[in-house]
């Protein structure tokens, strides 16, 4: 039993089981309210889950890649909220759990009717893309799910302009993937906490390492280093 | 609930990560980790170096908190978190934290105001005197000049006047990177000022002539200073003529100091209030310290001056107004509120 906390696009919250799937999720799309509602969505989803703090194993968290201010807000949460509890929290990439979502790994691993197994084991070229504003988007490179049904990423996250993306990936992939590849649509690319949670039960139950715990900021902070003092006379 | 409430207190309005553990009005644990060494390059708080900084130093604070206080997370009443006035970005850490927190260990979560918790802080002064209200509270730091008139520590606050553009611990910054001194200019101008001569130069004093005292009699102003004393270097500069650093350092303190404590003593006059609470990062500065004591002994006020470790920003102030609100019966705040960076000046609990 996991509770999942992701704010790398709005503000996703889910508790979910290996078992029985996605048993609560609250997600609201307002990219600038995380701080805001992250307790009510987590209040939410213990609710409608009937799961107390002390019933979970542990608590996942979107690392990003996601715009600063949001994202952090949910490591910090789900990081508090594990230290709350006495759980550990344990980090994933945001991308992943997309990649996870859209190339059928979600559906597998809850066992809905509409798995398709035959996406196991098999290449499927996605390009996950986000949007993280000022003018350029986010991408993640993935093969495929893998025999345990995990998404492949064979193209680390990172930042780029929208006109530049297609030489990136292909100076980091190959031109035969970044033409095959299926990209999202960074406008309407959101990270599902349900799917956040799936993928970090499915990793625990093939034994498979989490993530580097660092928030995926992938831009340095906005600083300029002062000249001398401007003259005022 | 006990009237000795076990209270955590979550702090991050600027660059102080700050956890707190108090029971009731006693102290029992204040850690701090600070971001300034990441801003001294930049002579001046980077919001986004101080939020990042939040995230990464949040979690060991509260362990070592909890273990300086010798309690265990299970054992406490309440947690306490800064909801504003502050930095956005790095209000909305603290605030996202303290909320998972709570709902983590089942708490219940107090959002507080930042400027009434430098009020707070004097509740828990070990040396047995307890706060007497009403008073007068001037708090000075790098990110707010304010005066207020409290007369009920969690109802009651009057914001009577704040800064009208920068505050004063950022005017020692750009005074002393006008100087060649480095960052915080705070302790860097009250080291070369203890050799220089108050009056050597006379810098404007902000909104004190009867003209600015109509509309602004409680507010102050540090950018008209600022750009004086830039103005004095710059000529004595164009003159070929060496800057008596130590002699501008001195006079620019004092039209701070000046500035500060006769509006502050303006203030207890008006209300006829006979005592003044200092707060704030500023508060280190000896010579605010000291003019303070002079004009107060000699206006008949009781000062007051809290530890400077509860002076400066720290999560054990916020603790201290989370315990005087459940010792009170308060109803935890709702947990819908957000991270208000100018959160107005009113009562202690912000929702
Ligand atoms: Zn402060």
């Amino acid at each position: 039993m996991l509770l999942a906390i992701d704010t790398s696009a709005g503000t996703s919250v889910a508790v979910v089981d290996r078992d029985g799937g996605v048993l609560a999720e609250a997600t609201e799309f307002d990219t600038r309210r995380h701080a805001e509602v992250v307790g009510e969505l987590i209040a939410a989803c213990l609710d409608e889950s009937g799961i107390a703090p002390h019933g979970l194993s542990a608590v996942v968290a979107g690392m990003g890649p996601g715009p600063f201010t949001g994202l952090r807000v949910g490591i910090a949460a789900a990081r508090a909220f594990a230290f709350g509890a006495g759980k550990p929290c344990l980090p994933l990439v945001s991308h992943d759990a997309i990649a996870f979502e859209r190339l059928g790994g979600l559906a597998v691993a809850t066992g809905s009717a509409d798995a398709a197994p035959a996406t196991t084991g098999t290449a499927t070229p996605l390009l996950v893309v986000t949007d993280a504003r000022r003018r350029e988007v986010y991408w993640s490179a993935y093969g495929g799910l893998d025999e345990a049904g995990l998404p492949v990423r064979i193209g680390a996250p990172a930042l780029t302009r929208p006109a530049e993306l297609d030489e990136a990936v292909s100076s980091s992939c190959g031109a035969d993937f970044a033409e095959a590849a299926t990209r999202t649509d960074p406008a309407a690319t959101t990270v599902s906490a349900g799917a956040l949670g799936m993928l970090g039960e499915t990793l625990f139950a093939n034994r498979r390492p989490f993530a580097a715990d660092e928030p995926l900021y992938l831009r340095s902070p906005d600083v300029t280093v002062p000249g001398a003092p401007k003259r005022v006379s | 609930m006990s009237n000795q409430p076990l209270v955590l207190g979550i702090e991050t309005s600027c660059d102080e990560t700050g956890v707190g553990i108090v029971r009731g009005r006693t102290l029992l644990a204040n850690v701090i980790a600070s971001s300034m060494d990441e801003h001294a390059r930049y002579g001046g708080v980077v919001p986004e170096i101080a939020a990042r900084a939040h995230l990464e130093a949040l979690q060991p604070a509260l362990t070592a908190a909890l273990a300086e206080a010798g309690v265990a997370l299970d054992d406490l009443d309440a947690i306490a978190v800064t909801s504003g006035p502050g930095l956005a970005g790095a209000l909305m850490v603290g605030v996202g934290a303290a909320k998972a927190l709570a709902l983590g260990a089942g708490k219940p979560l107090y959002a507080v105001n930042h400027l009434v918790g430098h009020v707070g802080a004097d509740v828990l002064r070990d040396d047995g005197t307890a706060i007497e209200l009403p008073t007068i509270a001037l708090l000075v730091s790098g990110g707010h000049t304010s005066l207020l008139h409290v007369r009920d520590l969690l109802d009651d606050v009057e914001l009577l006047g704040e800064t009208i553009d920068d505050a004063a611990g950022e005017a020692f910054d750009k005074v002393a990177r006008l100087l060649g001194l480095p960052y915080p200019g705070g302790p860097q101008i009250d080291r070369v000022a203890a050799e220089g001569d108050p009056r050597a130069i006379r810098f404007p004093r902000g909104l004190t002539l009867p003209k600015d005292l109509a509309k602004h009699r409680y507010d102050f102003s540090f950018s008209g200073l600022k750009t004086a004393v830039a103005r004095h270097v710059e000529k004595l500069e164009n003159a070929g003529e060496p800057v008596p650093v130590a002699d501008v350092a001195a006079s620019f303190r004092e039209a701070v100091v000046d500035v500060l404590l006769t509006k502050a003593l303006a203030a207890c006059a008006d209300r006829g209030v006979p005592r003044l609470l200092l707060g704030g990062g500023v508060v280190a500065n000896a010579r605010v310290r000291q003019v303070a004591a002079e004009r107060c002994s000699a206006a008949g006020i009781e000062l007051r001056i809290p530890p400077l470790s509860l002076c400066t920003d720290n999560g054990a102030m916020i603790a201290a107004l989370g315990a005087e609100l459940a010792a009170r019966g308060r109803t935890p705040s709702p947990l819908g509120f957000g991270a208000d960076s100018t959160l107005p000046v009113t009562s202690a609990q912000a929702v």
